[in-house]
């Protein structure tokens, strides 16, 4: 059973036991910090792949700075040619925070779009991950022509059923990253 | 206004027992009556609120400038242990009254999970009230912390009231004690899902 | 049988951490809206069970009386970052899904409990069996309740959609959680507890 508890006992164990695991961990921290920062950068690769044209080379993380905010985004190339661009964009939904990856090729036209994080509903706006007729419809939506809000405010986006907040504030995340792309074609 | 935002969003929207599962243990544990739930409610809300602030402080000038954030559980879960026990002896020193209230539902507030996890989501986690995601400052920390443990005082005393009622019923014998219990919350829970969506 | 085997059936029914001990209750509710993910944090929480509780059993003769639970939860605050760590790097969708309640295992009453009642007065073998049973039972009810709440929530089972449509929303959501737990225990005190 336990040992007897005198002052000298009590400390030397506590503490021994405090540096011994903090040593455990930070060694753990060491080693695992690679893997950890590979499995962030292997989820972003794997988003833009998802998003934009087929490239063969992804320029380093930029940013620019559209409407007082700074967004990041990431250009693919093929061969020579810029072929289009991989934008992070948010917007606050039901739950927090929508954040995205928006692809838009060089003429304008979204390509896809991917969730990066989100705090919705199960079962409810959650769906902006899963609904595969909310998904597919931004493959090739071309704002030029059609309106980027919900059909119940008058747009030409189908919401998510019962979800009208999730897919208002996907399809504000969505338009802020078509003005981010006007605002990278127009510095160029 | 965001303060006020805060405090609806962390008693009613985001009740941290009916919509978060925090502290559930306790609840189902101390709130038989009425008494006694109230007595826990104080405690819990004094610890909330102390320990938020402190580890508040300990991660943004001790953990965050030598890049250890990955202790953080270690450190808080430590600092609210070590809180709660100075408390208890600081509370047995100058006030015998609220002692004798409070006291013996200090020892088991370090492992409720409640304390934590406020201490926790709130240096990582981004919020959201009306204007744009981003992480609380101190001021924001203890008016949500302060805040969500209201909540907790609120459900808390909610519940221990249809308890009473309901140990004065019926119920079949397999639903005897928590079951009925959980389901009672359950109901409850519902109740407080109106709430969602008022505060965006 | 054995009496390691007899532990680890022990943590399985009579001493069941959800439906018999009550502990751990607030994982047991938030996790479980798949039957996936209560079967993650399931697993989770078995991994800092068992080696929490060999640690313990292991440091426990020396450890003076009066600090014996500050020094259990820092060993067992270690192993929670640990396992953090490796969810991070390995797993990271899952570690996602869980969010706040991998540090939280810390807290669950189940894994300080295990280690006062059993690991600090048992030898490490006998400790790690006890850990895994009442790990597997913890899993176990994790993984049931969720796929409950699953199939009646969404109409799928891990993931597989079987019912065509939405099912019934508030299962995944808050009451769902509640209620389910409610009846499962129900039928667990009806047919399993009297022995």
């Amino acid at each position: 059973m336990a040992a007897k508890s005198t002052l000298i006992n009590m400390v030397a164990v506590l503490g021994l036991t405090c540096l011994l695991c903090s040593a455990i961990l930070a060694g753990a921290y060491a080693l695992t910090k690679e893997p950890i920062d590979k499995a962030a950068a292997d989820k972003t690769a794997r988003s833009i792949a998802l998003v934009v044209p087929e490239f063969d080379s992804l320029s380093e993380e930029l940013t620019i700075s559209c409407d007082g905010k700074d967004y990041k985004y990431y250009e693919a190339v093929k061969g020579e040619e810029t072929v289009g661009y991989a934008i992070v964009s948010k917007a606050g939904g039901f739950g927090g925070d929508i954040v995205m990856m928006v692809g838009i090729d060089t003429c304008g036209v979204i390509c896809n779009t991917s969730v990066l994080s989100h705090n919705e509903t199960p079962g409810l706006g959650a769906k902006c991950n899963t609904d595969e007729h909310f998904m597919e419809q931004w493959k090739g939506f071309n704002p030029s022509e059609k309106i980027l809000s919900v059909k119940k405010d008058g747009g030409d986006v189908d919401a998510i059923t019962a979800s009208t907040i999730t897919s208002r504030a996907y399809t504000k995340a969505v338009d802020s990253a078509v003005e981010v792309f006007k605002s990278i074609r127009n510095e160029q | 206004m965001e303060y006020f935002l805060i405090i609806i969003s962390a008693i009613f929207v985001n009740n941290i027992v009916l919509a978060q599962f925090l502290g559930i243990c306790p609840f189902l544990g101390v709130s038989n009556r009425l008494s006694t739930a109230t007595g826990m409610s104080g405690a819990v809300c004094f610890v909330i609120t102390l320990a938020t602030l402190v580890t508040y402080l300990v991660n943004k000038y001790l953990l965050v400038p030598f890049g250890i954030e990955f202790l953080q559980t270690i450190a808080f879960i430590l600092v609210i242990a070590a809180l709660v026990q100075m408390v208890e002896i600081v509370l047995k020193k100058t006030s015998p009254s609220l002692y004798s209230a409070l006291g013996i539902f200090l020892p088991l507030i370090t492992t409720n999970c409640a304390v934590l996890g406020v201490a926790l989501s709130v240096v990582t986690k981004q919020f959201t009230f009306g204007g744009e995601a981003h992480f609380l400052n101190l001021g924001e920390s203890l008016v949500y912390a302060f805040a969500t443990s209201l909540g907790y005082g609120l459900a808390m005393v909610i519940f221990a009231g249809i308890r009473e009622h309901l140990a004065m019923n019926e119920v079949p014998r397999a639903f005897k004690g928590v079951p009925i219990a959980l389901v009672t919350v359950g109901i409850l829970a519902m109740a407080f899902m109106g709430f969602s969506g008022m505060v965006k | 049988m054995s009496s390691k085997g007899r532990l680890i059936l022990d943590g399985f029914v009579r001493n069941n951490p959800t439906f018999v001990l009550l502990l751990g209750m607030c994982p047991t509710l938030a996790t479980t809206t798949s039957a996936i993910n209560g079967l993650s944090m399931g697993l989770a929480t078995l991994f800092v069970l068992v080696l929490s509780n060999m640690a313990i059993s292991a440091i426990a003769s020396v450890v003076p009386d009066k600090v014996h639970i500050p020094v259990y939860i820092v060993v067992i605050a270690t192993f929670v970052t640990l396992l953090q760590l490796l969810m991070q790097a390995y797993t990271p969708a899952v570690y996602e899904t869980l969010g706040l309640f991998i540090p939280l295992i810390v807290v669950n009453c189940i894994v300080l409990g295990r280690a006062e009642a059993f690991a600090s007065r048992n030898g490490i073998v006998a400790s790690a069996a006890d850990g895994l049973g009442v790990g597997l039972g913890f899993t176990l009810a994790l993984t049931v309740l969720g796929a409950v709440r699953e199939i009646l929530g969404s109409g799928s089972i891990f993931g597989w959609k079987f019912i065509p449509g939405d099912g019934m929303l508030a299962f995944v959501m808050a009451p769902g959680a509640f209620i389910c737990l409610g009846y499962l225990m129900v039928l667990f005190n009806k047919y399993l507890k009297k022995e």
